[in-house]
């Protein structure tokens, strides 16, 4: 069947600086092509033309042009500067040259007779020209059909344009609207001309949460990701791509054990957590998820590692004076540059932007191990499959970072279930330590298991434990007990399991 | 601004040199779309406005950095740039009917 593979000169890209979206895109836009991005109203079409010229600028000095059919010149100056972009200074180096087609209020045109749209050619081929321009973008198309009765004319006229371009060696970026999410590519049957390569932005309103995401429809030739990608726009930054399963899973593992920050712990884990691991702490509220999390930083700092805690639940105040009440001053470890808590609201951004701030703390303070208390609280701020994507993005992340991180999730019921959180990320992780309440003959009580620790023989018991001002104590066993981690725990007085 | 341009037109005979209409058109080429333009235009203000005009023909080939100032798109491309307000029309001129209404020679 395979005897005859014809062998198609393979598509050269070129990195669009954007980030992630070179990923998905397998190397960038189509080197020399025209590539169509297509999306809805406040899509950011408009920020992803010039962030693609923007890059070429910064990264390699590749001079780009700029044409406009809708916004004038000086609103993309001004409304790109937030994002760290001063289009002046490009453009006064020669880097950077509007080709200024956006109609002029109030001025309307007749049309007596034929025409076509030489001049626009000219003046782009002139621009190209002038500053030896690479890359070019055009936002948008919609707004040149707006102008001009004969849709026909104009789109035969953009095919020119985009064949010329190609002739010049310019690699080419144009936006066009969509009405719909989820419908036709773009109005006015644009795709036809530059059917070759079409990105798609999308704004989704999902569960009265908004959602971007970006989809590779089209890119003939030549490979790259497929599906929809989140992405968030950062100011100072632009568009960044989150891509998912792009990523690789390549992360190294070690044998390298670190402490809990908990002697019994450690030993019930046959030695302590792996170094480059993900362990997820889940229990009800009250049941010493903060308290492993503390333990499990000062464990770390003592060891002059240094610790990032990341918390969603509570202040900093309260989180300070709890470890003080278990007998690790956070204060001093702060003092000391070893730890690091960062608080803030789940509510206070969305996830994609918690994900890149996040992100970008790790970067910056490099710290050799994590914990996130409570990771369940992001649930409230996003969809399950904006949650979902969350989860793997930042446990990827923190598993190419070789640091070791603790996660807690909250359960829902007191008694015992599991959380969305779980069920997430139970695979993605290494260990998991489950936190129950039992009760038993009047009293609650609390336990710890150990449910699983990849790679390693682990203490299968049910242990009750204690806290007190020096942090938590493991204790004996539920020996005659069933039915614990179900949240329905019956005694088995002589050792008999119930049936 | 409209009414009293049309007014104008209605009321006063052509006040010759003393209201001259300044026309640029912007072709690109010889071509015949660009031709057909120029003798359509001339022809036009020959009729409706003898001894009061001047035309201005920018070919974009030649001088392709001119086209920024007007942001002209399309070819052929005629503005008004005096009387104002600045006008424009688009196309070879062979519609006179239009050509007139957008030099506003003539009431819509």
């Amino acid at each position: 069947m395979f005897t005859h593979v014809p062998n198609y000169p393979q598509i050269e890209k070129i990195e669009t600086g954007i980030t992630g979206f070179d990923l998905i895109s397998s190397g960038g836009l189509p080197k020399g092509r025209t590539t169509l991005v297509s999306g809805t109203a406040g899509s950011a079409k408009t920020v992803f033309a010039v962030q693609f010229l923007a890059e070429g600028i910064k990264r390699s000095g590749d001079a780009g042009i700029f044409v406009t059919f809708e916004e004038s010149p000086a609103d993309i100056r001004r409304n790109v500067k937030s994002l760290g972009w001063d289009l002046e200074v490009w453009e006064a180096e020669g880097k950077w040259l509007f080709v200024d087609a956006s109609p002029d209020p109030g001025q309307d045109q007749v049309e007596a007779g034929r025409y076509d749209l030489g001049a626009l050619l000219a003046r782009i081929e002139y621009a190209v020209a002038k500053i030896g321009a690479t890359r070019l973008s055009m936002d948008s198309l919609g707004a040149v059909f707006a102008q001009f009765r004969d849709a026909a004319l104009v789109r035969s006229e953009l095919f020119r344009i985009s064949a010329i371009l190609r002739q010049l060696k310019v690699t080419s970026l144009m936006t066009s609207e969509r009405t719909q999410e989820y419908g036709e590519i773009a109005r006015f049957g644009v795709e036809e001309f530059v059917a070759d390569n079409v990105v798609i932005l999308r704004n989704v309103l999902e569960d009265e949460k908004r959602r971007r995401t970006m989809e590779i429809l089209k890119y003939r030739g030549t490979s790259h990701q497929k599906g929809e990608f989140p992405f968030t726009i950062v100011s100072g930054r632009g568009v960044l791509a989150i891509p998912l399963s792009a990523m690789e899973l390549k992360q190294k593992s070690s044998n390298v054990r670190i402490t809990s920050g908990n002697k019994e712990l450690d030993a019930m884990c046959g030695g302590g957590f792996f170094r480059d691991s993900i362990i997820l702490v889940s229990g009800a509220t009250g049941t010493g998820k903060t308290l492993i999390t503390t333990e499990f930083l000062k464990g770390g700092a003592d060891k002059g590692e240094r610790c990032l805690l990341f918390a969603f639940e509570e202040s900093r105040e309260q989180l300070f004076r709890n470890a003080d009440g278990w007998g690790s001053n956070f204060e001093e470890l702060e003092e000391s540059g070893l730890l690091k808590v960062v608080c803030a609201y789940p509510e206070s951004a969305s996830l994609e932007d918690h994900l890149i701030e996040m992100k970008d703390i790790i970067e910056h303070f490099k710290p050799n191990r994590i914990a996130v208390d409570s990771f369940s609280a992001l649930e409230r701020v996003a969809t399950p499959k904006g949650f979902r994507e969350f989860v793997i993005s930042l446990t990827s992340f923190i598993k190419h970072q070789e640091v070791a991180g603790l996660f807690t999730a909250t359960t829902p019921s007191l008694m015992g279930g599991t959380s969305v959180t779980e069920s997430h990320i139970s695979t993605l992780t290494d260990s998991i330590i489950l936190l129950r309440y039992v009760e038993m003959n009047g009293s609650m009580r609390r336990c710890l298991t150990v449910l699983k620790m990849r790679g390693s023989l682990h203490d299968k018991d049910i242990l009750e434990f204690n806290i007190d001002g020096g942090g938590m104590h493991l204790g004996e066993p539920f020996r005659h007990v069933t039915g614990i981690l179900a949240g329905n725990p019956r005694e088995t007085p002589y050792g008999i399991p119930a049936i | 601004m409209d009414t009293v341009d049309k007014t104008d037109q209605r009321t006063e005979p052509p006040a010759v040199k003393k209201n001259p209409w300044i026309l640029r058109l912007y072709i690109a080429g010889q071509t015949s779309k660009s031709l057909s333009a120029i003798s359509n235009l001339r022809r036009i203000c020959e009729e409706y406005l003898a001894g009061q005009y001047e035309i201005e023909i920018i070919d974009l080939l030649k001088m392709p950095q001119l086209a920024e100032g007007d942001k002209i798109i399309a070819i052929p491309t005629l503005v008004r740039r005096l009387p104002e307000p600045m006008r424009r029309i688009i196309g070879d001129l062979s519609d006179t009917e239009k050509t007139l209404v957008g030099l506003q020679l003539k009431a819509k």
